[in-house]
């Protein structure tokens, strides 16, 4: 049984797309780039493939957007992989990024990463691991030796460099397994200033308000898990949290839905707008269907043609494609903008 | 009953001060980003300093501003509460030092 708890997509949008949205309160999002004159957001060309491969995950973190937990079944079938794999072959695409759920509790995962080496000129294969999988089963202890062997880039969450705010946002003992597993990660190679295998790790706010300058608190990172942990990593990303799934029902059950709308609103900030990660991003999902990206996968907000499939789209045909907006927008363009790599203005 | 002398929705008019008085409302306005810029001390920094301060002035709005400013610079709470209690103890410090006038005046009047 496919067990979601958050409330369903159509009753998501209706909140997004009314109340504060509908009463004068607040502009549309599609107002607000008409208000400081940019045009419909398009497509570029095509640079990432991010593939959703299932929705299972050994954790419940309380701001998953996917609202993925180990109860979630959903999976991409060997179809949708090998089709998927056959348009990296059939295009140019210099980033794979691969995320779930925890993407490792797929059973074809490992043939799937080893595929994109042999078969594609993908340079670049990024995991978002949640890093306590490594150690959740001993089916997982070698993943930081795959990882390695296959050059994967890694992006981990962790909340913060405390056990606290980690434990509150992923679960209880989620900071100490994170911690064993950055250390394993660091065992192989992975984060050290040497290296070429890279270990970036993500930020994001534990409640509602936007996330602090990246740089400052990578360097503050950098010098808690550093002293505290002897851990390394390369790069820290802040994101944004995103109004939907769990984190929408958090605001709305914590009364903060209006207040952190109005902050977002408030942030705007055009410049983020330039370097979306939509414009040159398709996110695939586990049954094939194709978005501008992960959080319109949520939405099921599917990309603006007939062919939205991987079996029936043309990839080079979506350059200047206009990117379907809603409200949960504003999430990626205020303050210093937001992206699965980091703040973008 | 309803306390109808602070609410919180009043915060976001705050630049409807310039309505009535626009060149002084601007002025104040651009002072204070000035002066919440970086500078020699850090935003996080000046973050601490006024949210200390809007304890001791007992600002409901500053202390929801400057509470929300300081998770969006990474303060941790701890941090926010030893700054309250920077803010306390000078508040009844001040207090406190009076407590010399009151002894010099007993001593004055006393045999």
């Amino acid at each position: 049984m496919n067990k979601s708890r958050t409330m369903n997509v159509s009753k998501q949008l209706d909140i997004l797309n009314n109340g504060i949205f509908s009463n004068g309160k607040l502009p549309l999002f599609k107002e607000k780039l008409k208000e400081v004159n940019i045009p419909d957001i398009k497509k570029v060309q095509l640079k990432i493939l991010q593939l959703n491969i299932g929705y299972m995950c050994n954790q419940t973190c309380s701001h998953c957007h996917v609202d993925a937990g180990p109860n979630r079944k959903e999976m991409m079938s060997l179809k949708v992989l090998n089709r998927c794999l056959s348009l990296m072959i059939e295009n140019k695409i210099e980033t794979v990024d691969i995320t779930g759920g925890a993407p490792e509790m797929h059973p074809n995962f490992k043939w799937f990463v080893k595929r994109i080496r042999e078969k594609t000129k993908v340079d670049e294969i990024i995991v978002r691991s949640n890093l306590t999988i490594i150690l959740a089963n001993k089916k997982f202890f070698d993943l930081p030796n795959f990882f390695a062997d296959n050059r994967i880039h890694i992006i981990s969450s962790l909340p913060f460099y405390n056990r606290e705010k980690t434990d509150n946002q992923r679960g209880k003992g989620v900071f100490d397994k994170s911690i064993l597993a950055l250390k394993e990660l660091n065992k192989v190679g992975y984060g050290k200033a040497n290296s070429n295998l890279k270990l970036d790790l993500v930020y994001n706010p534990s409640g509602a308000f936007l996330p602090p300058d990246q740089e400052s608190l990578e360097t503050k990172f950098k010098e808690k898990l550093y002293n505290d942990f002897k851990i390394e990593f390369n790069n820290l990303f802040t994101i944004t949290n995103l109004p939907i799934s769990r984190f929408l029902d958090y605001l709305i059950a914590s009364d903060n839905y209006e207040e952190y709308m109005e902050t977002l609103v408030s942030r705007f900030n055009p410049n983020a707008t330039k370097e979306l990660m939509c414009k040159n991003t398709i996110s695939i999902s586990w049954e094939g269907y194709i978005y501008d990206c992960d959080f319109n996968q949520m939405l099921d907000l599917k990309i603006n043609s007939k062919n939205n499939t991987v079996f029936n789209c043309k990839i080079e045909g979506l350059v200047d494609k206009k990117i379907e907006i809603s409200q949960h927008c504003y999430g990626c363009t205020a303050g210093a903008g937001s992206s699965c790599q980091g703040t973008i203005a | 009953m309803k306390n109808e002398y602070y609410n919180s929705e009043d915060l976001k008019k705050f630049t409807n001060i310039t309505d009535w008085n626009k060149e002084l409302g601007d002025k104040f306005f651009n002072y204070y980003e000035s002066v919440f810029a970086e500078g020699k001390l850090s935003s996080r920094e000046k973050s601490l300093i006024a949210l200390a301060v809007s304890h001791v002035v007992q600002c409901p709005y500053c202390i929801d501003a400057y509470t929300k400013d300081g998770l969006e610079k990474g303060v941790e709470k701890e941090e926010m509460m030893e700054a309250v209690h920077v803010g306390a103890a000078i508040k009844s410090g001040a207090v406190l030092v009076h407590g010399v006038q009151m002894m010099n005046r007993y001593n004055k009047l006393s045999m």
